[in-house]
């Protein structure tokens, strides 16, 4: 992998709420086609440190680089473009309730893209059969479980051919049963070579499809390496501690 | 025997239908210009209200506010008889259209706004990291469902606002209870009361059974 270039790069990335500092020193790599994993308690900082990657969040200072473009001081009237090249899937899916599932694959593809309607329409069709949704394109987002409205906002995102895909905890609201459909879609796409950055609890999906985790905590990255060394070998005080805690409440 | 020659004397019926009929065509006519001029005003200035510029917002606000306190009838008799004396008079019609419609799309902006309010973050933040602009999520994503969720209210407030059509009779427009209530003077009989009773049910139930198809064709569940 370390002769892929760097995809996503986070370089001295501070965010401040106010008073309150989020983000302390953030340096994160993530070359193509990996996949890297963010773990963390909550309040650590990994939702915005997502949202700073497609600018949702404004950072305080620091640099990130999107596939070698400097995103951090695009100006706004170019951050649409730039969004389309990051894909975000969000832990509560949000999929626009009042279109079918076929109209929400496709409307970013016509109306930020700039694809014809039966392009679109071709191409949405397409990630939904990858997704195992094609069934389903006339459905609304109501009509399904929470895990095939979470594949069918994969589909949604990944139709837009971005370069990275950020994932915020995206199986967290999921009724256990239904969380292997959409790893499944996430071992997929990472088949396909997607460069993701996944912040999650899986541990067993991140030993699995992991090239890397990150340990974060107090908005600062303190810990990173190969899911066995992380898992298998922590070595800061904090991670151990994090580790047994959600160890504990994984095997209840 | 008394009561049907009262309410529905055949002679009067016959001496006033062609007028009550004209003056129902009157009474569509401005409750149709009302609903398209309140309801698409309304939706507007609740986008614009959504680009949250304080000046504008201050201006729409105050102007909602106005609209919404103010009996609509003030409004129709300061534009129809203070207007002329400073060199702008308007007739009745254009008057009645005027003063319904902002009201109504002093109305329709509120119920707009609060659907607006009412969308979930999240569907803004997914329209735009999916690369729409502040204004394709607005058009595309938010008031779409602001729309759904304001039409129960809606419906309701233009029924309540059509039927205000009735002021018209104050400043003489020909709608149906204006040439009802002259037709009754002039026969001396209650008869054609019942006609523009019966008048506004042709108009106004039709109105309401298509407002429960509207509510049921543009519901769904979240
Ligand atoms: N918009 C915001 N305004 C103020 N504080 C915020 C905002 N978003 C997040 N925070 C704060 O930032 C901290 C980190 O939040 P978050 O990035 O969501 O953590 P995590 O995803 O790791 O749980 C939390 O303490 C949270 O309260
Ligand atoms: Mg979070």
């Amino acid at each position: 992998m370390s002769q892929h270039r760097a995809m996503l790069e986070i370089h001295a990335l501070e965010k401040r709420f106010g008073q309150t500092e989020v983000l302390k020193n953030i340096d994160l790599k993530v070359r193509e086609g990996e996949l890297v994993f963010v773990i963390g308690p909550s309040g650590s900082g990994k939702s915005t440190m997502l949202r700073c990657c497609n600018r949702l969040e404004e950072p305080t200072s620091g640099a990130i680089m999107i596939d070698g473009a400097r995103i951090t001081d695009i100006p706004r009237r170019d951050l649409d473009k730039m969004r389309l090249k990051v894909g975000m899937v969000f832990q509560g899916f949000h999929l626009y309730p009042h279109m079918t599932v076929l109209k929400n694959v496709m409307l970013a593809q016509v109306k930020a893209l700039g694809r014809s309607k039966a392009e679109a329409e071709a191409r949405a069709l397409d990630m939904l059969d990858q997704v195992g949704l094609k069934h389903k394109a006339d459905a609304r987002p109501s009509e399904l479980s929470g895990g095939q409205q979470q594949r069918v906002a994969i589909a949604r995102a990944v139709a837009l051919d971005p370069k990275v895909m950020l994932f915020d905890e995206p199986t967290s609201a999921l009724d256990p049963e239904l969380v292997g459909s959409v790893l499944n879609v996430m071992k997929d796409l990472r088949q396909k070579g997607m460069t993701m950055l996944v912040v999650s609890h899986e541990m067993a999906f991140a030993r699995e499809a992991a090239d890397r985790v990150v340990f974060m905590d107090g908005g600062y990255v303190v810990e990173q390496g190969p899911p066995e060394e992380v898992f298998g070998n922590p070595k800061s005080e904090r991670l151990k501690a994090f580790l047994s805690r959600v160890s504990g409440t994984a095997a209840a | 025997m008394r009561f049907l020659e009262t309410f529905f004397n055949p002679a009067v019926i016959g001496q006033y239908l062609p007028d009550i009929i004209a003056a129902m065509w009157v009474t569509i006519y401005l409750a149709v210009a009302t609903v398209l001029t309140g309801v698409l005003l309304g939706a507007g200035l609740a986008c614009i209200r959504a680009a949250n510029l304080k000046s504008v917002n201050f201006c729409i606000i105050v102007f909602a506010d106005v609209m919404r306190a103010l009996p609509p009838l003030v409004l129709i008799l300061i534009l129809y008889f203070g207007m002329p004396s400073v060199g702008l008079s308007l007739s009745a019609e254009v008057v009645i259209w005027l003063v319904l419609s902002s009201v109504l799309t002093a109305f329709a902006e509120e119920i707009f706004w609060g659907g607006l309010t009412a969308v979930p973050a999240g569907q803004w933040e997914a329209g735009r990291a999916t690369g729409h602009s502040k204004f394709q999520t607005l058009i595309y994503i938010a008031l779409p469902q602001a729309v759904r969720m304001g039409i129960p209210p809606l419906v309701n407030r233009i029924l309540a606002t059509t039927k205000l059509t009735a002021l018209g009779s104050v400043i003489g427009v020909k709608e149906i209870l204006s040439v009802a209530s002259s037709a009754q003077s002039f026969s001396g009989s209650a008869t054609p009361l019942t006609m523009a009773a019966i008048a506004y049910m042709i108009i106004f139930i039709p109105a309401v059974i298509a407002s429960h198809w509207v509510e049921r064709r543009f519901s769904y569940k979240m």
